[in-house]
């Protein structure tokens, strides 16, 4: 009961926000000058004065801002995000396509980042003054502090052109024929690349992170416990240690799940991954409201999905969390 | 065998097939060329949306009546034969007779009256058919366009993307101007052009395979065409360089550029974009401040070094552009340019009636729309200072704030790209025409207003006589140039790219990539 409780109030929060993000983005979107009829005319290489007006007409663009805000905000009550002014198409139809690929990007970066994080931070807890610390330090630094687009450039000219093992971008390759597992085996060489790339930035927090709690563990007393009753090292770090190091750094995962997503939009650009950062790129640059605001929604989405994964992650590894959420 | 085209041919048709087909090696059928667009489709239907984006797949899957060779003379291509009658008023195409739309039904006059009525009704360039008053169809192969006025810029846009013919009995189902919006324009659609839709994935791809029944026999050449959709030009220069892109096209950044012509296994070129005709430019309002006055706007351009942009900015990647129109037109007439002189700009700036107080003369304002031309308008910057003009460059967030700011004529200077899009009436008259001040981007922003241009403008419209039409556009460079609304500096550096091995005639006419490519084939 008290779980179900809980859910309730996050569900009631959920909708306050979703509301709060669509409506501020609106309004804040409607207070930058220009509109979509210019970036579609620029998409068209200018256009005469009467079609500029005539597709403001069209999206009602021409109306007083209430007017605008009212009809918006009342049809996404009734569950409908509107179309695309730039596309033509239900916004609800164009996330829906580019979500799984945003989704596997993100889940699949933030989950490698997580357990590279976690190895290198508890290996350089062991040793904390050690070579390979500071080597983990250097690493994650160095990840943490570059832009991603420059990481994902060089990873690029790495090892798309002067090692040709990776495609340069995109999801897919289409001239491919082949059963599901050729496919699937085109998608994961297309997805390491940006994978690591997005990876590269969130592994410095969590192996820091690891790192800290790993060195308060190990000099707790259990520990000590554990090493005099004649433990194996291995044992005592990976069983003991870590599985009490791990909730802060669950925490932080969740906490980070929304960056992750942000982070997506530029690896997406850099690699051409057709999911919703390319959308959200686009759009943003186009003014196509519609659109950026339906990303918001969905992204918000997610990122209330994911705090909720991230509890029901805790309560696995530490028991003692409760459904208090 | 059949002849590719029946009836009668023009010499200079003739003989440039022939010198194409010297020059060429034989080419060969089949194979999957993959190719790149570097932006997101809005569109694939080219009869209600235009743009080098669309211009791509839309050429391929919509044929228009005519085709231009690299020489800009029209070819035929759905008309097999065509004739303006000699007051100006009446364009006769009789079409081919074999041409089928993808679904197998064949392309008739009705087919080209109704894409008229639609282009008309729905395309961002109202002057193309402006003047096309009526189409009419006396048998199933004859269109005849009714005009009311003599309109030789017709031709050109009878070509390239500018006229798709789209079939009526798919988009015919509802209102012309609900075709913008049609269902077809991005699925299934349907043309007549040598390749067909196999599957549109916004964000990531459009793959379009042969028709069969093109009406050209023996064309296209290539099996299939593998457009994937590659927003980051960083991401597709490597593309070309390892080989995963074999051909691509509207590349315009000089380090990029110059970088992919070190790499031995391509050819990058900056011909077959005359037509497109795209121009940077530093564009001055007339109509407020200083800039109101002639002898300002000279001195600016005098003070600003063409040279220094070229080598410096451009990186040797752009031509000279000195007046309105495109270089490889064939309307261009070049002028003399401002080379730099930095005592006659103060001199006129000083006979303008600003001297310099407290080391300066003036403050004024430069923007710019898009990230890439910053270099440009902190040139400026720099430049003007050495003849004591104070400026400030204003970078506006994203293109429609720049675009709004333009489009009202709420800045000083600006950095600014337009494109000829083939015939001087469709592209050019834009800029200086007087009827279209401040009327949305890419309208004449700068407020300029010169009855004489708006009189050369409206005789060179009507001119059939392409001597005199030439002279008429000759006087119009000449005081545009002189009389500085814009200061007209480079062309946009546009290049295509190719892998120099494996792709064969690779579209380098006038119009880019939004021409047929059923002639390219891969060795």
């Amino acid at each position: 009961m008290n779980f179900l409780q809980t859910l309730f109030v996050r569900v009631i929060y959920a909708i306050i926000l979703l509301l709060a993000v669509l409506v501020l983005n609106f309004s804040m979107m409607h207070l930058a000058p220009g509109d979509v009829a210019d970036t579609i005319a620029q998409a068209n290489g200018g256009a005469d004065a009467e079609v500029l007006e005539a597709i403001r007409a069209e999206y009602g663009l021409d109306q007083p801002f209430l007017v605008q805000l009212g009809r918006y905000i009342g049809n996404v009550l009734q569950l409908n995000l509107g179309y695309s002014f730039y596309y033509r198409e239900p916004v609800t139809e164009l996330i829906l396509q580019r979500l799984p690929a945003t989704l596997l990007l993100v889940f699949s970066a933030q989950i490698l980042a997580l357990i590279v994080g976690v190895l290198l931070g508890v290996i350089s807890a062991q040793k904390p003054n050690g070579l390979t610390s500071h080597f983990v330090t250097f690493i994650a630094l160095f990840g943490y502090s570059a832009p991603v687009f420059w990481t994902g450039i060089l990873l690029l000219i790495g090892f798309s052109l002067q090692f040709q093992w990776f495609p340069v971008a995109g999801m897919r390759d289409v001239t491919i024929e082949g059963g599901f597992w050729i496919k699937a085996w085109d998608v994961l060489v297309h997805l390491i690349l940006p994978m690591i790339t997005l990876a590269s930035v969130f592994l410095a927090l969590y192996s820091r992170l690891t790192r800290a709690t790993m060195l308060e563990q190990l000099r707790t007393d259990y520990v000590r416990t554990a090493y005099a009753k004649g433990m194996p090292h291995r044992t005592v770090v990976y069983q003991h240690a870590l599985k009490n190091a791990l909730s802060p750094v669950i925490t932080l995962a969740g906490l980070q799940f929304s960056a992750v997503i942000s982070g997506a939009v530029l690896v997406e650009a850099v690699f051409s991954w057709p999911g919703l950062g390319t959308l959200a790129f686009t759009s943003i640059l186009a003014r196509d409201t519609p659109t950026i605001l339906g990303i918001l929604f969905f992204s918000a989405l997610v990122v209330i999905v994911g705090n909720l994964l991230t509890d029901l992650a805790q309560k696995l590894v530490d028991p003692r969390i409760g459904g208090k959420g | 065998m059949r002849h590719i085209f029946k009836g009668l041919m023009t010499a200079t048709a003739l003989a440039s097939m022939v010198a194409t087909a010297a020059h060429a090696d034989e080419p060969k059928k089949g194979g999957t060329l993959v190719t790149v667009l570097g932006s997101n489709v809005r569109n694939l239907n080219s009869a209600v949306q235009s743009g080098i984006v669309t211009g791509f797949p839309g050429a391929q899957l919509f044929a228009s009546p005519l085709r231009y060779d690299e020489n800009w003379d029209p070819q035929p291509y759905l008309a097999e034969t065509w004739e303006t009658s000699e007051d100006g008023l009446t364009v006769t195409l009789n079409l081919v007779k074999n041409a089928k739309f993808h679904d197998g039904t064949p392309l008739t006059s009705e087919d080209v009256a109704f894409s008229v009525e639609v282009i008309k009704a729905n395309h961002p360039f109202k002057s193309m058919f402006a003047p096309v008053e009526s189409v009419e169809t006396p048998d199933a192969h004859t269109a005849v366009l009714k005009l009311s006025k003599p309109h030789p810029a017709l031709m050109l846009a009878m070509s390239g993307q500018l006229m798709s013919i789209i079939p009526k009995h798919i988009y015919g189902d509802g209102e012309i101007t609900d075709v913008k919006a049609h269902p077809r324009n991005n699925e299934n659609v349907v043309g007549s052009g040598p390749f067909k839709l196999v599957e549109f994935k916004n964000g990531e791809h459009v793959i379009l395979e042969r028709f069969d029944d093109f009406f050209i026999d023996g064309r296209p050449y290539l099996d299939k065409i593998v457009m994937r959709i590659i927003t980051d030009p960083a991401a597709r220069a490597i593309a070309y360089e390892n080989g995963e892109l074999h051909m691509g096209a509207f590349e315009s950044l000089p380090r990029i550029i110059n970088r992919l012509k070190g790499v031995d296994s391509l050819t990058v070129t900056a011909d077959g974009y005359g037509a497109i005709g795209p121009l940077d430019w530093l564009a001055m309002n007339t109509t407020k401040g200083p800039l109101a006055d002639v002898r300002v706007r000279k001195a600016i351009a005098y003070a600003v070094d063409k040279n220094f942009i070229h080598k410096a900015l451009m990186q040797g990647t752009a031509s000279d552009s000195t007046t309105g129109i495109h270089p490889d037109s064939p309307f261009y007439a070049a002028q003399d340019g401002y080379d730099l002189d930095l005592e006659k700009s103060a001199a006129l700036l000083d006979e303008a009636g600003f001297p310099v107080k407290d080391g300066s003369r003036m403050s004024l304002t430069i923007d710019f729309g898009w990230p890439g031309v910053k270099p440009q308008v902190e040139y400026v910057k720099a430049a003007l200072k050495k003849v004591n003009i104070d400026v400030e460059v204003i970078s506006s967030a994203d293109f429609p704030t720049w675009a709004k700011k333009m489009g009202t004529g709420d800045f000083d200077m600006s950095w600014d790209t337009v494109f000829n899009w083939g015939d001087p009436v469709i592209g050019v008259h834009r800029t200086y025409d007087s009827s279209n001040i401040q009327k949305g981007v890419w309208s004449n922003t700068q407020g300029y207003s010169n009855a004489r241009v708006d009189e050369l403008m409206a005789m060179a419209a009507v001119e059939t006589d392409d001597a005199k039409r030439k002279a008429l556009y000759a006087e119009f460079q000449a005081i545009i140039a002189d009389e500085v609304p814009v200061y007209h500096t480079n062309t946009l550096p546009y290049h295509t790219v190719y892998n120099t091995e494996k792709v064969g005639n690779p579209p380098i006419g006038i119009w880019g990539t939004s021409t047929p490519i059923d002639m390219t084939y891969l060795k």
